[in-house]
């Protein structure tokens, strides 16, 4: 087990460099003089040069590559050119909503999705299955934008329930912060759930078709011992994956549920950066989000292995 | 009487499945149910079980011990299963949990049964898996399915069945996954249990041979309903029952071979001295590559029009020694040649020799594209063609294969899954034989198939190799087959030809120890009389 995780934390350590490098290429050199573009068409000259300077541009690219790598590890992610602060305290912040609005979804939505993929697959065809797999259709297809301005008009216009936007911040309380979290997460959720019910519904009902579960019946074990003990552990593992990817999809992508929400999260200060040709900011974003995914994969890789002793030996 | 059934009927969804079935069976002694598929030998089975699927009604009386088992609710059913009644299946490789260890799958039988303590239920696992002989010195319980070969698991399957010491053991189709020898070791096993435990057997085959030697009773299937039935000894002495009588004689069947011609001083497929690797993960970072050697220094000879079968355990190399002769997989060292031409691996490979060869597979309907039609099905070859036939020219080589193959013209219309089993392997045949090929690689191409069909099928076969002096590599695991078709035999084992001779020195003198193994594990009909 312990010769897996490091193996595959290997493979990701490799993951992360060549990323890095991919970014680093993609934003320093391939679009012309960065400061240039981050300075707009009518820049004097010698107002470039200064940015440059700050920047670090005026040395070669193999070495710029290399300081903001060291700078990285370090810890320094350079100065925001728009907003003269610190890059990594702006993320620090941001990610203080980010990351727990994608926490709060993920969870609500496998709280959601596994017991309706549950009841849908073991009462196949029932009035209940017919439902989940409809309502779940709607999920699907219906964009979260949409669900957010519903469920503003509902429970924060019409009950006053919630506050349609914004965030006190976590000093008002552990509480507060839930509470303005909670209409965001819900729309999030939605549609993940929708997926991921479904997702969990066709797995159980192969899982539910092996020959492994017919021995289970024959040695005496009811349906419902077979479905706890036989059946939901081998459903589990195409779930997994996709709660990896709904998890780094929630906390990069919930850009529009962030502007719906006037919530200051991570997904609205890349677009805020980007309209600002903050490129500094894009790029530590960016190589944060992928350090995010890659922590993501380490973590369904890791669960994996306990489910399944297969992936456990590694000749 | 252990069990008895009395009229026993089943429909699902209102279509009957299975109609009047009697029999009875008393502890210490096994039931043989004999039939082909679609039967209802393992919806007999599922019945005594109830673990039938929904809309499913059962009419009669099944009555073990004399409680009669349809005025059981499901919760005594639960009981009953596991406790009772033990049951073994086909599949060894995908009836147990790969998620956990066989210890825990054999100790749960116990745990579901009455109060049996964790340590309880582990010592009792220890000990059913010691009579099936696994011993935990050297198959540890801690051990999940995935570590254990086929053998080993449907011995775990059977510890599972009789932990408990039921009174009845169904075994459907045990040994059908498995190879000769261990076929041989496992119905050995069952017997013994079987006298161990007093308990009674009911053991479904569609291998009249497999179950010829093990039942005491023996019950013919047809069409859901039992159409002949009694002690083994006198069902076969006799052959009473035409069914039983054409069963038999498709079973011991031999097609007619004669009119062929084999041309030896025409090799038409050389094989000389083929090694192929497979490269193994290294062990460390930076450790030497390790590799497994699946073909170990192979040579032999088909010549045009002869037959010649392979034959070996799985895992010996079979398949691997095949995709290397159909150019799938590159060798490391030794030749390939196929008249005279070097056989090259992948791209490489030119269609002119591609062309020569052709391949039938065990599963007739996992090698079909579902979507398409019979007539683009059988002519996908055509793309080796540097002119294929258009138009008229085209309709005509349909016609012609699907005729030689028994087939009619109006078949090229339908899809594949409006064929039977039978039939599917004759549009397989079709598919090879459309641009003449002069060597056709038969991998199982039989093993899938009932009894009667696989006598018809190997008729064909061996029609169409003396028409069109057509040569075979005939790979399978079932001796008899390879016995009744081919000229010379080929033994394999662990990567290495052990043997070769003709098919009569094979079975008759055999010369190496492992071929004396495998034919004598080869379960064998008893005489026919007179």
């Amino acid at each position: 087990m312990l010769r897996y995780a490091v193996r595959r934390l290997l493979s990701l350590s490799l993951t992360l460099l060549v990323a890095s490098l991919v970014i680093f290429v993609a934003i320093e050199i391939v679009p012309g003089d960065p400061a240039a573009y981050m300075l707009g068409m009518n820049a004097a000259p010698d107002t470039v040069a200064a940015l440059r300077a700050e920047l670090g541009l005026d040395v070669g690219p193999v070495q710029r590559y290399l300081n903001w790598l060291g700078g990285m590890l370090s810890g320094d992610f350079g100065t925001s050119y728009t907003y003269r602060t610190p890059v990594v305290d702006m993320i620090g912040d941001r990610l203080m909503i980010s990351l727990p609005l994608a926490l709060y979804a993920l969870t609500l939505s496998t709280l959601i999705a596994f017991p309706a993929g549950i009841i849908a697959a073991t009462r196949r065809g029932s009035a209940a299955d017919v439902s989940v797999m409809g309502v779940t259709q709607l999920g699907v297809a219906i964009p979260n934008f949409w669900f957010a301005m519903l469920l503003v008009l509902v429970f924060a216009i019409n009950l006053r329930w919630f506050s349609a936007g914004g965030f006190p911040g976590w000093d008002q309380g552990l509480l507060a912060g839930i509470k303005a979290l909670t209409l965001p997460a819900i729309a999030l959720a939605l549609p993940q759930a929708s997926i991921l019910a479904r997702v969990m519904r066709s797995s159980l009902l192969d899982t539910l078709d092996e020959d492994f579960i017919r021995t289970a019946r024959a040695k005496g074990l009811s349906t419902r011992q077979t479905l706890w003990r036989h059946a939901l552990r081998n459903a589990l593992i195409p779930v997994l994956t996709i709660i990896g990817l709904q998890f780094s999809f929630l906390l990069a992508g919930a850009i529009i549920i962030e502007n719906v929400f006037f919530l200051p999260g991570l997904g609205r200060l890349v677009f805020q950066s980007i309209s600002q040709r903050d490129l500094i900011v894009v790029e530590s974003v960016v190589m944060l989000l992928v350090f995010a995914v890659v922590v993501v994969t380490f973590l369904v890789d890791l669960a994996y292995a306990a489910v399944d002793p297969r992936l456990r030996r590694t000749n | 009487m252990l069990l008895a059934c009395k009229d026993l009927s089943l429909s699902i969804n209102g279509a009957p499945i299975l109609r009047d079935i009697d029999f009875q069976l008393s502890a210490g002694k096994v039931l043989g149910l004999i039939g082909e598929s679609g039967s209802g030998k393992s919806m007999t089975a599922y019945s005594i079980m109830r673990l039938l699927p929904g809309g499913s009604e059962i009419g009669g009386s099944i009555e073990l011990d004399g409680n009669d088992l349809g005025t059981f609710s499901e919760a005594q059913m639960c009981q009953v299963r596991g406790n009772d009644i033990g049951m073994v299946f086909q599949e060894p490789m995908t009836a147990l949990n790969p998620l956990l260890t066989i210890g825990d799958q054999v100790a749960e039988t116990v745990r579901v049964h009455g109060d049996a303590s964790r340590a309880q239920a582990q010592q009792i696992a220890l000990d059913t898996l010691r009579r099936v002989e696994l011993p935990a010195e050297k198959y540890s319980p801690a051990r999940y399915p995935h570590e254990l070969s086929g053998g080993q698991r449907q011995r775990v399957v059977i510890a599972m069945a009789i932990a408990l010491r039921p009174r009845l053991l169904i075994a459907d189709e045990p040994t059908t996954a498995l190879d000769v020898t261990t076929q041989a070791q496992i119905l050995t096993l069952l017997r013994r249990l079987v006298d161990e435990d007093d308990m009674g057997l009911i053991l479904i085959s569609h291998d009249l041979a497999v179950v010829a030697n093990t039942a005491d009773d023996i019950a013919i299937m047809r069409n859901g309903r039992v159409l002949d039935s009694g002690p083994a000894r006198s069902i076969f002495s006799q052959l009473k029952h035409p069914y039983t009588q054409a069963l038999y004689a498709a079973s011991a069947h031999v097609p007619a071979r004669a009119g062929r011609r084999v041309d030896r001083a025409a090799p038409l497929l050389v094989v000389d001295q083929v090694s192929r690797d497979y490269r193994l993960p290294r062990q460390s970072l930076f450790g030497p590559r390790r590799y497994f050697r699946a073909v170990d220094e192979v040579s032999f000879t088909v010549y045009r029009g002869e037959n010649v079968g392979l034959v070996g355990e799985s895992g010996c190399g079979k398949s691997t020694l095949t995709r290397a002769i159909l150019g799938l997989d590159a060798i490391q060292h030794g030749t390939i040649t196929v008249g005279g031409e070097p056989v090259l691996a992948g791209m490489a490979m030119p269609r002119e020799l591609r062309r020569r060869m052709q391949v039938v597979f065990q599963d007739p309907y996992g090698s079909f594209n579902p979507r398409h039609r019979v007539a683009r099905l059988i002519t996908e070859p055509f793309h080796l063609l540097d002119n294929p036939p258009t138009g008229s020219a085209r309709s005509r080589a349909i016609d012609e294969a699907l005729e030689s193959v028994g087939l009619t013209t109006a078949d090229a219309d339908k899809f594949i899954h409006e064929f039977s089993g039978g039939q599917r392997q004759r549009v397989a045949i079709a598919r090879a034989l459309i641009i003449h090929p002069e060597l056709i690689i038969l991998d199982e191409a039989v093993s899938a198939l009932d009894v009667s069909v696989r006598a018809q099928v190997l008729d064909l076969l061996a029609e169409l190799s003396g028409r069109y002096q057509l040569s075979y590599l005939f790979i399978s695991h079932d001796l008899s087959v390879v016995r009744s078709v081919c000229d010379r035999v080929l033994v394999m084992r662990r990567g290495k030809l052990v043997e070769q001779g003709t098919t009569n020195q094979i079975f008759e003198q055999p010369a190496h120890a492992y071929t004396r193994e495998l034919i004598e594990a080869v379960p064998r009909l008893p005489e026919a009389p007179g």
